[in-house]
C-alpha cells in the first residue's frame, strides 16, 4: 500500500479494496516499526488519526467524500494543528498546543486527509541539515549515517521511507527542494503567497511559503489543489486563481524552452551531480524541449542578501516568544527583564540564537542601511534577472543542492558553510517564484534533485514538466533499502 | 566586519538574550564570519535600484475595520506559564 500513488489510494479507498483504517493503521505500524532509526517524527497522533480515518470511511460510504478522503499525510511541526502539539523544533515550543489549525491544515483536513503526525525540522525552520532541532537530528532513509537536508528534513525523510503517502513543508531558503533532492522525493515550493501563511509559525515573513513533499509530481498536484487560494486571513495572500493541477499534468511538453543558467553549473557543483542533471534535461530534450544558456548575473549574491532579509525578519518575528502569553517561562525570574532574556537563552538553540542575533545587528540603529536596505536592492536585481530570463525561456533548471547528502555533524560547527548548500534555491524565494525538485539519477546511490524554477504562479506548468519527466523515468520509484 | 566583545553584548542585550560569559568569543567569530559572507553585496554598485519590500511588488492589503472574531481569552490563556484572574503574570515592574 505505501508504494501506491495517491490518486490509486482514493481510487483504492473509493472501491472498498481496503478502508481509510486500515491503511491509517498500515502507515502507523510502518511509523512505530521504522522512524527509531530516522526520528522523522515528533509527534504521532494515533487515536486522531484513527478517529479522522473512520470519519473519511463513513463519508466515503456515503459519497460526501473530500478529494483526499482517508489519505494519510504528515505536517511540518511549523503548522499550528488545534490539539496536537506544534513544536516548530524548539524547546521554546515543547508545551505549545495551538488552539487553532492553521489555513493549509484546515484545507487539507477539510479534503478529507488523515493526519498521522508532526514532522521533525530544524529549529524554526533555520537550517539545511535538520541537525538543530531540539528532538535531535533526522536520519537520511538512504545512508543512516547523513543528513536528510532541512529544514523540512523529517517530511522529507517520512515520505521517502514510505511512513505517509506526503506530507506539508516551508520553504524559505530551499526548505522543501534541497530536503526533497537529498532524501529521493519530490518536492514543490509554490509562489509567494499561492498557500495561506495563517497559522505557519513566521521565521522570514517575505520568503517563507508553504509547499508539499510526495513521492512524485502528480501526488503533490493532488494537494496542491486543496492547499492553493487565497486567504483573507494572510494579508500576503495572493489573490490569483487557482487553476486544477492534476488537469495539467498530462499536457503536451514539445516546444517547452528550457533555460540552464551559467551560474549554477560553475565551480563548487560535484561533476557527477553535473552529470546527472544534464542525463536528466536530456530526458526532456527527448520529450520535445529546447534548451538554451541564461545568465542570473546576481545570483551569486543570492546568499549575502538572504544573510540579511531573513535574520532581520526572524529577529522580529521571534520577539513575540517572551516567556509571558506562551512558550517556555525560565524558573524563578527575578525581573521582568531577566525574564524575557532566560527565557530566551533558555528556549532557543544556537543557530536560532545566532540568527536572532545577526538580525538585531543589521537592523540596528546606524546599520540598515549598510545591510538591509542593501540587501533589498540587490534583491531587486536578483528578481530582474529571472524577468529578464522568462522573457526568452519557459522553464530555468539546474541543480537542486550542490552535492549528494553529507555526512551529520560535517557542518554543523560552520554556519558559512551550512548556508551555502542552498546556493541554488535562496534566489527563488528573494524573488518570490516557485521551485521544484525531482529525483534524478543517483551518484554511488544516493540521490539527486534537479531544481525547476518558474514564473510566479507557473505552479501548474512546473508539475506538468515534471510528471511528464516521471512518466519516462523511473527515479522517484526508487524506494532506500529497508523501507521498500 | 569584525565584532569584538561589547559588540557581542550589545547585541545581544538588544535582543533580549541572556549570554554566558564563556560563550561570547564564540559569537563575536560566528557573527564575523557571517557577516565576512553578507559583506559580498559590497561589490555591487545599486545607486538607483529600488528597495524590493514585497516578492510579487504586491501592496498590503487592508481589511474593513470589522469584528470578525470572538473572545477566547481562556483559550489562549490556557497554555499562557502563568495567570491570575484573566490576567498574564509577570515580574512586578512598578514598585
Amino acid at each position: 500500500m505505501q508504494n501506491k500513488s495517491i490518486a490509486q489510494l482514493a481510487a483504492d479507498l473509493r472501491l472498498r479494496t481496503y478502508s481509510s483504517v486500515e491503511l491509517t493503521r498500515h502507515y502507523l505500524e510502518r511509523i512505530a516499526r521504522l522512524d527509531p532509526r530516522l526520528n522523522s517524527f515528533i509527534s504521532v497522533a494515533s487515536d486522531a488519526a484513527l478517529a479522522a480515518a473512520e470519519r473519511a470511511d463513513r463519508m466515503i460510504a456515503t459519497g460526501d467524500a473530500g478529494p483526499l478522503a482517508g489519505i494519510p499525510i504528515a505536517h511540518k511541526d511549523i503548522f499550528c494543528t488545534a490539539g496536537l502539539k506544534t513544536s516548530c523544533g524548539s524547546r521554546m515550543l515543547d508545551n505549545f498546543i495551538a488552539p487553532y489549525d492553521a489555513t493549509v491544515v484546515e484545507r487539507l483536513s477539510a479534503a478529507g486527509a488523515v493526519i498521522l503526525g508532526k514532522t521533525n525540522m530544524d529549529e524554526f525552520a533555520m537550517g539545511s541539515s535538520n541537525e538543530t532541532s531540539y528532538y535531535g537530528p533526522v536520519k537520511n532513509p538512504w545512508d543512516p549515517t547523513r543528513v536528510p537536508g532541512g529544514s523540512s528534513g523529517g517530511s522529507a525523510a517520512a515520505v521517502a521511507a514510505r511512513l505517509c503517502a506526503a506530507a506539508t513543508g516551508t520553504d524559505t531558503g530551499g526548505s522543501i527542494r534541497q530536503p526533497a533532492a537529498l532524501c529521493g522525493i519530490t518536492g514543490l515550493k509554490p509562489t509567494y503567497g499561492r498557500c495561506s501563511r495563517w497559522g505557519m509559525i513566521a521565521f522570514a515573513s517575505s520568503l517563507d511559503q508553504a509547499g508539499i513533499l510526495a513521492r512524485s509530481a502528480a501526488d503533490v498536484a493532488c494537494l496542491l489543489d486543496e492547499m492553493a487560494g487565497f486567504d483573507p486571513r494572510d494579508s500576503t495572500s495572493a489573490d490569483v486563481p487557482v487553476p486544477d493541477y492534476v488537469d495539467a499534468l498530462d499536457d503536451d511538453i514539445a516546444g517547452l524552452r528550457i533555460g540552464l543558467p551559467k551560474e549554477y553549473f560553475g565551480s563548487g557543483l560535484d561533476d557527477r551531480v553535473a552529470r546527472s542533471v544534464h542525463a536528466a534535461i536530456a530526458e526532456l530534450e527527448r520529450l520535445g524541449a529546447s534548451v538554451r544558456e541564461i545568465s542570473l548575473p546576481n545570483s551569486m549574491l543570492a546568499v549575502p542578501v538572504y544573510y540579511v532579509v531573513a535574520p532581520a525578519e526572524c529577529s522580529s518575528n521571534l520577539a513575540r516568544f517572551d516567556g509571558v502569553r506562551y512558550g517556555h517561562r525560565c524558573a524563578h525570574p527575578q525581573d521582568l527583564d531577566d525574564l524575557y532574556k532566560r527565557s530566551r537563552a533558555e528556549g532557543f538553540g544556537a543557530e536560532v540564537r545566532r540568527r536572532i542575533m545577526i538580525g538585531t545587528y543589521v537592523l540596528s540603529a546606524g546599520y540598515y542601511d549598510a545591510y538591509y536596505l542593501k540587501a533589498q536592492k540587490i534583491r531587486h536585481l536578483i528578481a530582474d534577472d529571472f524577468a529578464r530570463a522568462f522573457e526568452t525561456v519557459d522553464v530555468i533548471m539546474g541543480p537542486t543542492a550542490p552535492t549528494t547528502a553529507f555526512a551529520l555533524g560535517a557542518k554543523l560547527d560552520d554556519p558559512v558553510a551550512m548556508y551555502l548548500n542552498d546556493i541554488y534555491t535562496i534566489a527563488t524565494n528573494l524573488a518570490g517564484l516557485p521551485g521544484m525538485s525531482i529525483p534524478v539519477e543517483p551518484v554511488d546511490g544516493l540521490p539527486v534533485g534537479l531544481q525547476l524554477i518558474g514564473n510566479a504562479f507557473a505552479e501548474a506548468r512546473l508539475l506538468n514538466v515534471a510528471h511528464r519527466f516521471q512518466q519516462v523515468t523511473h527515479w522517484h520509484q526508487g524506494a532506500p533499502a529497508g523501507f521498500e | 566586519m569584525s565584532l569584538d566583545a561589547s559588540d557581542i553584548e550589545k547585541i545581544a542585550h538588544l535582543a533580549r538574550l541572556a549570554i554566558a560569559p564563556e560563550s561570547i568569543e564564540r559569537y563575536a567569530v560566528d557573527l564575523s564570519n557571517i557577516l565576512d559572507l553578507v559583506a559580498r553585496m559590497d561589490a555591487i554598485d545599486t545607486t538607483g535600484v529600488t528597495p524590493m519590500a514585497h516578492p510579487l511588488h504586491m501592496s498590503q492589503r487592508l481589511r474593513a475595520d470589522r469584528v470578525v472574531d470572538s473572545d477566547q481569552r481562556e483559550l489562549f490563556q490556557s497554555i499562557a506559564p502563568l495567570t491570575e484572574d484573566g490576567l498574564y503574570l509577570v515580574p512586578k515592574v512598578i514598585d
